[in-house]
């Protein structure tokens, strides 16, 4: 394969060989003489004072090296797990510690930890506890929470609220005065899993003489692990190394500082010996963050042409019991409701309260699928209310393409796209007219076929520094070391850290196609503290934009350096080399070149390189991007809906994205079947339930329902190429956005698919009993 | 996620394996294909503190006819009995049935006989059993026994056989030439359990419905017949119309039960569907 056509193929995953062998290497994998494993009890009780705990019958078990509770360890903790800014910087929100002490607020908290010589023994140990427990008044939902007598959780907050914001821009008054129509409507962000393949994992490894701690953790963010382990632990920074191994996934779910990163690192220092944590998946379910969870009231103002005028929304997002680290991180959604289109005014209010459930946190586009679902109901709201074809109201609405780069009213600069361009492509390829026809067709047999449009901008590439720390509260960057050894093998360490996204087979591509080194050559290393620089981990489809160009800008910091020695070497002035295929030349002269292994070479003999130059073929970069990168696209699916059982299946689902240059349409490819297959679970199967005393019914993967292969149609991908100019390789992100645009393209396919019985929305989960409902509420009669 | 510890023993014979049965008393459980003993246990719902192991008794996996009967031994896996001729051929009810129970993986593992004598009442194979008056052979310390399977099932979880019997064999008369079958279930992924189904076995002679019935999952806390509809139809018409009222009948005398996947109300609306297709897709080559 020519180098040149290296950014753009389809190369197979260089991780997969050894991960669909069963190869891998995750953290439960590891073993090491004398580990010991650690048990964390947790909370039965969703909201309760703890009045006592009787450890000694556990600590006389069997192979148990120890037991501690909360006021045992809580000592020991120099500060509280961290909470960011997340575009919330007004908010309250209590001190949360890795175990509770005396009061707990979720089904799940942990309350004591168990170490012993086997899982069995520390697991069997800890039924032998004896906690007692006074139970209070729990708080189940954002509707109780916002109760005046409502039981408070913290104290030292005051109330369940951690906060009332408003995000507004533009004339909100004057928007609803010219509208001839005003629409209002709730939508439910159900409460959701993420359900990563893996679970959460904790090796921790404290070496008493060094004081040295070393961190194994089924992690998104070792860098900031690293970062808070110290802090809360009291030990320097330098001194702790955090490793993320292979990941099995992470969906956001492994974004934060994890009590249990703490606890076992703990237990580790305090019996000066390794000890591991596996989180079972009956613990994943309730102890690993939750996702959405958030109520949302719209208004509507537009006008009978289409146009809508203004959107004034309140977004009640449920926090669960504490705030996690980047707990108000989905309030980023009241900054980009307005997606793709130019709305005059949008009056926004963002209200977060503690519930006692799960905390919640980032998963799977995080505030932007919430974004995406709130503007594209709208835009269907709007087109069945006025009767025009929804796919008009939002041709009508898009920002002229003349316009980019367009400001919105939040102020967020986009970079590029004609966002007609997807939508068009979409149209053409599922036949929409012909659709139609079917659908008309299919009514006369009792079956409601349905289309749902969702043509969505998505914000990712976290970030520019200045704007992430204006709302984040942290500046974002990327950061790469290339570094060729002496016989021009190349290895290349990221500030990102893949879970499953490819990293190290597309950043591999990006020094490839620079340096013209053989693919196999390149050696992509990541997640390990120890091995390079600070990065800022993986996570809203950052990775690619931020690190891959920092990947691209090391890569040619080395080129140019390869460039000066090969003209030192070829006795020519630089300005006359050619660097091309891995090979550099003078020009005209291709014959007499040296290959970028003989001036790597010649870079480790100090001898053969000008007098002013220092050895070594290495780079490091830290890129701090200009701006945000803003993919879009259009995604249409098609629904079959049984109209006597309420039953529906995704027949058809096609998604034309446009994510810019594309390094490897088979990752990208990859990405979208994914997030698609993820954003149907949230439409059609997926919700987080508890009953009426705050216990979790759907804690198994028997009552929460992911999606599975044979639920789901063959998803049909296309793309268009809008070079980001954020950055040099023109690339945008696309981890997320086949979840941002998946959910609400179903539920507008079903409520198109329902409009003969006058349906306008349809609750997430749409489960076939609540259709059901929906088609029987008039006893069955369509209009 | 660890069972909390337990002793095993993998008998060779089934009087070996009554024997451990009878030692260790309600202490005790059997162990077969383990699809749901041990996810019981692993969450400690279940704690034995005494496993019998009856996976490597010898000739208990086998499907075979002999004297106008069908016979399949209890560690029959699921995947045998949907792969299996001759029952293809004599009774498809059950290789409908059981193509549609769980994922390859279960039906690998999991064994007829498990599924029986756990009794889940959203599992599929009991409500065929009922409908087919299938005859449940078991072994106790006094010898075999012969139970009915309208007197096997008797509620959640639940059946009529002692803590010292096994289930050994299921027989079933074989239907006549001409009877059709078909096992219709609905649920909201394809993997899952039952929200309702309905087991259906008719034979229609001519015109007239000579033999019908009708097995229900998930309307009750163990399967059901649904004996109104048969009635109904019993020695009438097999028109469109006769099915249609007969299978309005369907949720007479159920007690179906509310739970995340659906109410009360909606499986009695879904089984009156399901019944209906059932019997539509059975007669529609008459």
């Amino acid at each position: 394969m020519a180098v040149s056509q290296l950014i753009g193929a389809s190369i197979k995953r260089r991780e997969d060989p050894e991960l669909v062998t069963g190869s891998g290497n995750f953290v439960d994998d590891m073993s090491q003489t004398a580990l010991a494993y650690l048990y964390v009890v947790r909370s039965t009780q969703a909201h309760a004072r703890i009045e006592g705990i009787e450890a000694s019958r556990a600590k006389e078990a069997d192979g148990v090296l120890a037991v501690w509770t909360g006021k045992d360890l809580q000592p020991e903790f120099q500060a509280p797990l961290p909470v960011t800014t997340s575009f919330v910087p007004e908010k309250k929100y209590p001190n949360h510690y890795p175990i509770a002490s005396d009061r707990v607020r979720y089904v799940g908290e942990p309350v004591a930890v168990v170490v012993a010589t086997s899982k069995a023994a520390a697991e069997d140990a800890a039924e032998r506890l004896d906690i007692r427990y006074e139970p209070l008044s729990p708080v189940l939902d954002i509707e109780a929470a916002l109760k005046k007598d409502a039981p408070v959780l913290h104290d030292d907050v005051g109330s369940n609220i951690a906060y009332d914001v408003k995000r507004a821009g533009g004339d909100i008054e004057t928007a609803f005065r010219d509208a001839d129509v005003r629409i209002t409507q709730r939508i439910i962000q159900q409460r959701l899993i993420p359900v990563a393949v893996e679970g959460r994992g904790v090796v921790a490894d404290y070496k008493k003489f060094a004081k040295t701690l070393t961190v194994t953790s089924s992690t998104q963010i070792p860098h900031f692990v690293k970062i808070w382990l110290g802090v809360i632990l009291g030990i320097p920074e330098s001194n702790v190394r955090v490793i993320a191994p292979d990941v099995g996934g992470g969906f956001g779910s492994k974004i934060r500082v994890y009590p249990e990163e703490v606890l076992v690192a703990l237990a580790s220092r305090r019996l000066s010996r390794p000890v591991k944590w596996t989180e079972d998946r009956n613990e994943n379910m309730k102890a690993t963050h939750h996702g959405r969870s958030q109520i949302w009231d719209v208004e509507i103002a537009a006008k009978r042409d289409g146009k809508v005028l203004g959107v004034r929304t309140t977004q009640y997002l449920d926090l669960g019991a504490y705030c996690s680290q980047f707990g108000t991180f989905q309030a980023i959604a009241l900054l980009i409701i307005q997606g793709p289109y130019k709305l005059p005014a949008f009056d926004g209010r963002g209200v977060g309260v503690f519930t006692n459930r799960t905390p919640t946190d980032a998963y799977r586009g995080a505030g932007r699928p919430e974004a995406t679902y709130l503007i594209e109901r709208v835009m269907d709201l709007v087109a069945q209310e006025i009767g025009m074809d929804p796919v008009e109201v939002r041709r009508k609405n898009f920002v002229p393409p003349e316009e980019q780069p367009f400001t919105n009213l939040l102020g967020l600069t986009y970079d590029s796209g004609d966002y007609r361009i997807t939508l068009d492509k979409a149209l053409e390829l599922v036949d929409y007219p012909q659709f139609r026809r079917d659908q008309a067709e299919a009514r006369k047999r009792g079956k409601y076929l349905g289309i749902g449009f969702c043509t969505y901008l998505e914000i990712c590439g976290l970030g520019p520094s200045v704007a992430t720390t204006a709302a984040a509260g942290i500046g974002f960057w990327g950061m790469s070391v290339v570094n060729l050894h002496f016989t021009g093998k190349a290895t290349v360490i990221i500030g990102s850290s893949p879970h499953g996204q490819g990293h190290e087979t597309t950043f591999a591509q990006i020094v490839a196609n620079e340096l013209g080194l053989p693919l196999e050559d390149i050696d992509v290393v990541h997640g390990d503290t120890a091995i390079g620089p600070m990065g800022m981990d993986t996570y809203g489809s950052r990775s690619a934009s931020v690190d891959g160009t920092a990947v691209y800008l090391s890569s040619v910091k080395v080129r140019e350096k390869a460039r000066k020695i090969a003209a030192h070497l070829l006795e020519a002035a630089e300005a006359d080399i050619v660097y091309e295929d891995g090979k550099a030349f003078v020009k005209g002269t291709p014959s007499k070149a040296v290959t970028i292994q003989e001036i790597t070479g010649a870079a480790f003999q100090p001898h053969r390189l000008p007098p002013d130059m220092e050895g070594g073929m290495e780079a490091t970069t830290f890129f701090n991007p200009p701006n945000f990168v803003w993919p879009f696209g259009a995604h249409v699916a098609l629904v079959e809906i049984d109209g006597e059982t309420g039953g529906t299946r995704v027949v058809r689902y096609v998604a034309v994205d446009d994510c810019g240059t594309r390094i490897n349409p088979m990752v990208v490819d990859g990405q979208l079947h994914g997030g698609i297959a993820q954003g149907i679970g949230q439409a059609l199967f997926e919700e987080a339930r508890y009953d009426e005393t705050g216990q979790l019914k759907t804690g198994t993967l028997v009552d929460y329902m992911i999606p599975t292969a044979p639920d789901l149609p063959s998803f049909e991908t296309a793309a268009t190429v809008t070079p980001s100019p954020t950055n040099p390789l023109g690339v945008k992100g696309i981890g997320e956005a086949g979840t941002i645009a998946s959910s609400v393209a179903v539920i507008n396919a079903i409520v198109d698919a329902l409009s003969p019985f006058g349906v306008k929305d349809v609750d997430m989960p749409a489960t076939p009993e609540k259709i059901w409902h929906l088609m029987h509420r008039n006893g069955g009669t369509t209009r | 996620m660890i069972p909390a510890s337990f002793d095993y023993v993998a008998p060779r014979t089934l009087p070996e394996a009554v024997a451990e049965l009878v030692k260790h008393g309600q202490e005790a459980k059997v162990l077969a294909g383990g699809h749901s003993l041990i996810p019981l246990m692993k969450l400690r719902l279940s704690t034995p503190s005494f496993l019998v192991d009856i996976g490597r008794i010898n000739n208990l996996n086998y499907i075979r006819e002999d004297d106008g009967h069908i016979a399949i031994g209890a560690l029959t896996s699921h995947h045998d009995i949907e792969l299996s001729d001759l029952l293809k051929q004599k009774l498809p009810l059950l290789t409908s049935a059981a193509s549609q129970i769980g994922d390859p993986q279960v039906r690998n593992r999991g064994t007829i006989g498990g599924a029986a004598a756990h009794a889940d009442p959203n599992g599929d194979f009991p409500a065929c059993l009922l409908a087919l008056d299938a005859e449940l052979k078991v072994v106790g310390p006094k010898g075999e026994r012969t139970i009915a399977a309208k007197d096997f099932f008797v509620d959640t979880f639940t059946t009529s056989l002692q803590p010292n019997e096994i289930l050994r064999e299921i027989r079933i008369a074989t239907p006549s030439p001409g009877s059709r079958a078909t096992y219709l279930k609905f649920s909201r992924r394809s993997q899952d359990w039952a929200i309702v189904a309905v087991a259906a076995q008719v034979r229609v002679t001519g015109h007239e419905v000579t033999q019908v019935a009708i097995g229900l999952t998930g309307m009750g806390s163990r399967p059901l017949r649904a004996s109104g509809v048969e009635q109904a139809l019993r020695g009438k018409g097999a028109h469109d119309d006769d099915i249609r009222k007969a299978a309005e009948r369907a949720a007479e005398g159920t007690d179906p039960p509310q739970d995340l996947n659906g109410s009360p109300d909606y499986r009695r609306h879904l089984v009156q569907v399901l019944t209906r297709r059932a019997l539509e897709q059975i007669t529609a080559h008459h």
